[in-house]
């Protein structure tokens, strides 16, 4: 089935003529994959024995597809997939560099653990609202925003992430859920919005959509176009997004109502896009911007920080604590974007990777626990050791990891961004790293004393069998951040050259256009 | 809103639309139409019958559960763009075929699978919605 | 006309925030439909306003004959029609669920998720 078409014309200058290469598909595999997979399980709805296994086979799936995207990218660059054989900037490009084939294979582990939870989290009747096909659009959204190369159409998979994280929040209509939902929604439609509107200035100014396009022409439009305004409203959106101070209001307000595999799905995922957005738009799109807000970012990172730790100091609820917990996350990705360098943007992606995983695995803890103990509070919760002492070990380690104590895997990105802050002169910065991460260990540390050290009542001596399927996805995570801490140095290049891909985006700008392109 | 003229009149409307949503959808190419607006009209379609005979009618006449329609129509969008894998060209790249049936020729492309899948993705989803908006309106 | 049409947009995006600002849902609601079609607005001005040259090749010719329309930002409102439309029909079927649930649509009663009067956590054991 060839093409037939005979050209008028030579079209050489508006469409790709040549074959696409295997490794050319790795690029748009992840997202026809998860929306192929997707589409089945909607089709399969009355099949509810069938959809978990199909799921996390589309998921495993989905992390090799990842997984040979970023040894393709290791070894080769980063690679381009255009859309409908139109030559960018007339066509949507798919562009993946480090940055993106990272978060994406850390996305998709994350929901592959999350899969596996969901085994035994989400009965027939989560499964009947359609669990799994929504998890699939999810991870569909989540890898088209980690890998386009358009800003529009990272728009576009902002909202398919968004529409089914709105299924999978309501997902038993509870009333709680429903509250919740309610102000997630809200806040993250003005959220895009507000993306979308400052899409349609960045339009207007440049006349182009596509990232590379305008990371070159954004040199000679300094002069004369408004490029701070625009920069200013994406952080803002971003910001949103991703749950930084002054808007972060509706991440505590919603993250503790779901299903806890649903809570820690977010919470690997969904701010994390935002903050990818706002590395790929200010680090890579706008470094002179960046530059001039960097004490806006540093500050906002610096309150995001305190007021997400403070705030989980103030709650009893385990999961509330966790949406608190993610927050103060955001605040140190945010002041490592706005220290910048190579310590400060490696930070912010090593800090923003190992906060997936953690914070995933911590959800998942507390979905065990809130089952082992019966409550959803610190101050009922006790005597989780006794009940299972493994568990109580695996959550002990993501405690640390959280509060960047060694050898677990939030120790590096602490140690990069506190040496990247006092590099530049920011001590205030520094302080305030090191106070988060301290206050954090006061909080996990008093978490763990209540809900597992302290002798429960009535649970005494009662020890507690636990599934693979509920122990295995946590003990994936925690010995993945055991192991990141131990050996860091593999990831640690990665993101270095991520950083750097993102401070120096040649090589990206000749993967879109490969002879340099007509401006 | 019962009345015998709207509950006789509803099922000729209902056919009109669906037939009109179908023909919209299939000069969408060249012109005005397309799949979005075609599963639109159709939905209203389903809305009026709906509204006239009572929810459950609509869910029998319509067979398919309005989501398992919407999950075939992005299979099928799907499947659409994965075809130029085989053709070895970029992805979503418009492919043409003209079969010929009874001696006249018919284009068919995977642009136009990708606007049926549109089609059926709209009916399904929103035609879900407006179902279950008429359901709780009912009672 | 640019001019204009900035000025309708803003006169668009004041309404839409005002309504935002409410604390009852069905007045946010409306403010959410108002402020996709602000934004559908600005993206269109954005794009240059051209009346009556629709960006054709006519037979024969390879190129534009002259300055016509801008087709995209008509590309691009199509699709954020259909983003804001659907997420439109979410959101008012979640209202209206949060109506017959919560028995209110004044945001400011709805504090089941974040309940007022929390306890604080224990000090010690």
């Amino acid at each position: 089935m060839a093409a037939s078409f005979s050209p008028p014309a030579d079209l050489s200058a508006a469409l790709v003529l040549a074959s696409p290469t295997m490794a050319e598909w790795l690029v748009i595999l992840p997202v026809a994959w998860c929306l192929g997979v997707g589409a089945l399980l909607v089709m399969l709805r009355r099949s509810l024995g069938l959809q978990p296994g199909i799921a996390i086979a589309g998921l495993a799936g989905l992390v090799l597809i990842d997984g040979l995207l970023l040894t393709h990218v290791a070894a080769n660059g980063p690679a381009t997939m255009v859309m409908g054989r139109w030559l960018p900037p007339f066509g949507i490009a798919f562009t993946v560099d480090m940055t993106g084939a990272l978060f994406a294979l850390v996305a998709a582990t994350v929901a592959l653990a999350a899969g596996i939870f969901s085994l035994v989290d989400i009965n027939d009747s989560g499964r009947r609202y359609g669990f799994y096909p929504l998890l699939m659009v999810l991870m569909a959204g989540v890898s088209g925003a980690f890998l386009t190369g358009d800003i529009f159409n990272l728009y576009v998979w902002f909202e398919v992430l968004l529409i089914s994280s709105f299924g999978l929040l309501v997902l038993g209509s509870e009333r709680e859920q429903i509250d919740g939902t309610v102000k997630y929604g809200f806040l993250n439609l003005v959220a895009t919005t507000l993306f979308l509107v400052t899409t349609g200035y960045l339009y207007a100014v440049f006349g182009t959509l596509n990232m590379a396009d305008i990371a070159r022409k954004a040199e000679n439009l300094r002069d004369s176009a408004p490029l701070m305004t625009l920069v200013g409203l994406y952080v803002l959106a971003f910001a949103m997004k991703a749950a930084a101070f002054p808007v972060n209001f509706w991440l505590p307000a919603s993250y503790h109502t779901p299903r806890v595999v649903v809570s820690a799905l977010f919470a690997g995922l969904l701010t994390k896009v935002g903050i990818y957005a706002l590395i790929r738009v200010t680090v890579m799109l706008f470094p002179v911007e960046r530059e001039e807000l960097s004490f806006v970012l540093a500050l906002a990172g610096a309150v995001t920080m305190l007021v997400g730790v403070f705030g989980a100091l103030a709650q009893t609820d385990f999961r509330r604590i966790l949406g608190y917990l993610i927050v103060s996350g955001i605040g140190s990705i945010i002041a490592g974007i706005a220290i910048g360098g190579p310590g400060g943007t490696g930070g912010a992606i090593f800090y923003a990777l190992h906060s997936m995983l953690v914070m995933t695995g911590l959800y998942f803890a507390s979905g065990i626990a809130i089952r082992l103990g019966a409550s959803t509070s610190i101050a009922t919760l006790a005597g989780l050791y006794r009940r299972h002492a493994g568990f109580a070990a695996l959550t002990l380690m993501l405690c640390f990891a959280v509060s960047g104590l060694p050898p677990f895997s939030g120790f590096w990105p602490k140690v990069m961004l506190v040496k990247a802050a006092l590099d530049i002169g920011a001590w205030w910065l520094a302080a305030a790293l090191l106070l988060t991460g301290f206050l954090t260990m006061i909080v996990t540390g008093r978490l763990f004393l209540l809900a597992y050290w302290r002798e429960g009542a009535d649970t005494a001596g009662e020890t507690a069998p636990l599934s693979a399927a509920t122990l295995g996805p946590l003990a994936a995570l925690a010995l993945a951040a055991l192991l990141i801490g131990l050996y860091p140095e593999p990831l640690l290049a990665a993101i270095q050259s991520a950083a750097a891909g993102l401070a120096e985006p040649s090589a990206y700008l000749n993967s879109v256009f490969p002879a340099g392109g007509s401006q | 809103m019962r009345s015998v003229i709207f509950r006789t009149v509803a099922p000729f409307l209902t056919g009109l639309m669906v037939l009109f949503s179908i023909f919209v959808l299939l000069r969408g190419h060249n012109a005005p139409g397309g799949g979005f607006i075609g599963g639109l009209i159709a939905v209203s379609a389903l809305a009026i019958y709906g509204i006239a005979h009572g929810v459950e009618t609509v869910r029998r006449a319509i067979f398919f559960h309005p989501m398992a329609i919407a999950g075939a129509g992005l299979f099928a969008a799907t499947i659409a763009g994965l075809v130029s894998l085989v053709a070895r060209v970029p992805f979503m790249t418009g492919l043409w075929i003209y079969p010929s049936v009874l001696g006249t020729e018919i284009p068919l492309s995977t642009v136009m699978l990708f606007d049926t899948g549109v089609y059926l993705v709209v009916i399904g989803a929103i035609g879900s919605v407006a179902l279950s908006l008429e359901e709780r309106g009912g009672s | 006309m640019e001019a204009w049409f900035s000025l309708l947009v803003g006169i668009f995006f004041a309404v839409a925030v005002y309504l935002l600002l409410s604390k009852f849902i069905i007045r946010v609601l409306l403010g959410v439909a108002v402020l996709g079609n602000a934004v559908n607005l600005l993206i269109f001005t954005g794009g240059r306003l051209t009346r009556e040259v629709p960006p054709v090749i006519t037979g024969g010719a390879d190129v534009l004959a002259g300055p016509a329309a801008n087709p995209l930002p008509q590309a691009l409102i199509l699709t954020a029609i259909v983003i804001s439309f659907s997420f439109f029909a979410f959101l008012l079927v979640l209202a209206w669920r949060a109506y017959d649930d919560l028995a209110t649509d004044n945001t400011d009663e709805m504090r089941v998720a974040e309940p007022v009067n929390e306890p604080a956590p224990p000090l010690g054991y």
